[in-house]
């Protein structure tokens, strides 16, 4: 990637991150911390890719070590914001547990 | 495998950027939210799977074991945990982000001889490295494995000026010769920086740091996407690091305080460091019955939940309160302060978890102008949020704090422990104000026997 590119990328990465994130409402801080987090854990690529290169008996250690924690953080992050946002429920919702309807 | 040519792998990623840029635009509303998680985590499987037949990968046996065991350790953990751990939690997926991150860069410096890669490998470490260690530490708070109260010994301003100091020689160092001792001088160097960085932050401000390191480890893997040539990486990290930072400075903001005072308080005397003296000043104790006529009777009550509420696991309790007053005709809702809880919006899930519809959670912006209309504010296991010190003591330490103006209410009932202050260790004028009544005791007892006498109304 040359320098004019990465830069395009960034910038136009952080502009939809702050557009996007300033939207949340305050009461999903928590699910957006935790979801923010899962998505970092997307670092489980990068780890794979070395842990695919990797030769020598140290190295190789290393990355599949990266490997579990990075699977740990995608992973949980997902599983657990899932969780938390599963339990958000509007007051028709809130006697059944049907969550196709109403809302 | 290479089974995929480049422009396929390429156009995977960017649905994949696109799945997470939808999961964060869900969150802004809880009907759209559990939804865009969900298309979050498949967006995180296309990518997982792209990257298996993108590239020619030896190791494949051990690389899906590590996989498959990463996945069995985080899936039942993230399914039992309590929601009141929930900022343990987070904390520790950070961290464990974060450490995958410095590993990876650490793996790659060989690799590359450019100063400019070079130079993201370093980033990488160092944050990733700050973020991991910070975690740690942040986790072992939280789980009070050790002292919420901040942590400071002499010579530690030394301490932190000497390992920035180092850091920036050993960054140059890796920069300049790829040398992998000295990479490793610098993992080292970045762990130290995270443990002084969080050391000295108090309990109650824990979460702002969370908050932070999230963002930490975002930059990181963002810098990783230089280091591997890929836009995945550089986008995702780009978004986390960008709501990280958003989120940390609307936690700020939310409790009256710059980001840099709450990391660097401690040195100044400033932070939240507890203590106060109790006052012998006469208040107006009172029992349950009573507490239950005046909200039974009442046409409008607003809750104000704190910390005290989810430390006594009180929030279904609560729900449950609230659900008999509405049963008698009184309106009910909940004034949640942005900082309640211990991480921004975490009152907000344990109130979910126990069944209070979203739409009865209202937040300080919007409650705030309507308590002169509310007969009776229920205060529970909340002091620093409503405290009127925030607003008309220059000299206190949480002066200029956004707080809920429960004071505007017909009557204001506080269910505490005891006199003792809060976090900020100030005392709450309100408490002895004539319109205030409080009801001594642990939180879930208090409301259980309030419920009770309210049922028997």
């Amino acid at each position: 990637m040359d320098l004019s590119t990465l830069l395009t990328v960034v910038v136009l990465a952080v502009f939809v991150g702050f557009e996007v994130v300033s939207k949340v409402t305050s009461t999903l801080h928590t699910p957006l911390m935790s979801g923010a987090n899962a998505i970092h854990g997307i670092i489980l690529v990068g780890a794979i890719l070395v842990a695919g290169q990797a030769a020598e008996p140290l190295p190789l250690g290393l990355a599949l070590l990266a490997v579990l924690l990075a699977t740990v953080n995608l992973v949980g992050g997902f599983v657990v914001t899932d969780r938390m946002l599963h339990m958000f429920r509007g007051r028709t919702q809130s006697g059944n547990s049907d969550p196709e309807h109403g809302a | 495998m290479n089974v995929l040519p480049s422009e396929a792998t390429a156009l995977l990623y960017l649905a994949v950027a696109v799945c997470f840029i939808l999961a964060l635009k869900g969150l802004s509303s809880p009907r759209t939210a559990r939804r865009g998680n969900l298309i979050g985590a498949a967006g995180a499987a296309i990518a997982v799977v792209t990257v298996f037949l993108s590239a020619r990968l030896e190791n494949l046996p051990a690389i899906l074991i590590a996989v498959a065991v990463g996945a069995a350790i985080a899936a039942p953990i993230a399914r039992r945990v309590h929601m009141t751990q929930m900022p343990q939690l987070v904390a520790l997926f950070n961290g464990v982000g974060g450490g995958a991150a410095a590993l990876v860069a650490i793996l790659e410096l060989a690799a590359h001889d450019g100063a400019w890669v070079r130079a993201a490998v370093v980033f990488t470490l160092v944050v990733g490295a700050v973020s991991f260690a910070g975690s740690a530490i942040t986790v072992a708070k939280l789980q009070e494995l050790m002292t919420t109260r901040p942590v400071i010994f002499t010579g530690m301003r030394f301490a932190m000026t000497a390992v920035v100091v180092a850091l920036l020689v050993a960054a140059v160092l890796v920069t300049a010769t790829g040398n992998l001792v000295w990479a490793s001088v610098l993992l080292l160097l970045g762990l130290a920086g995270g443990v002084l960085l969080v050391l000295p932050v108090g309990g109650a401000d824990v979460p702002i740091v969370i908050s932070l390191l999230n963002a930490f480890t975002g930059l990181a893997v963002a810098a990783s996407g230089v280091v591997l040539d890929n836009v995945l990486l550089l986008v995702a990290g780009t978004l986390v690091g960008a709501s990280g930072t958003i989120l940390t400075r609307a936690m700020a903001a939310a409790m009256g305080r710059g980001v840099s005072g709450i990391l660097f308080g401690a040195f100044r005397g400033g932070s939240t460091a507890g203590g106060g003296t109790v006052s012998e000043r006469p208040v107006r104790a009172s029992g349950p019955e009573d507490v239950a006529v005046m909200l039974g009777y009442a046409q409008r009550v607003v809750m104000v939940p704190g910390y005290g509420l989810a430390v006594s696991q009180g929030q279904h309790t609560i729900a449950e309160l609230a659900d008999a007053l509405e049963a008698r005709g009184v309106e009910v809702s909940f004034a949640i302060h942005p900082v309640a809880g211990r991480m921004p919006g975490h009152m907000n899930v344990l109130l979910a978890e126990a069944n209070v519809p979203y739409e009865s959670l209202r937040e300080m912006a919007e409650v705030n102008p309507e308590f002169r209309n509310v007969d009776v504010a229920l205060v529970v296991g909340a002091n620093d949020v409503v405290n009127p010190a925030a607003k008309t003591s220059p000299g206190s330490p949480i002066y200029g704090m956004p707080i809920l103006e429960v004071s505007d209410a017909g009557q204001v009932v506080f269910l505490k422990r005891s006199m003792r202050p809060g976090f900020a260790g100030i005392e709450n004028e309100l408490l002895y104000s004539p319109k205030t009544t409080l009801l001594f005791g642990d939180a879930k007892e208090s409301l259980t026997r309030v419920l009770g006498a309210v049922k028997a109304l």
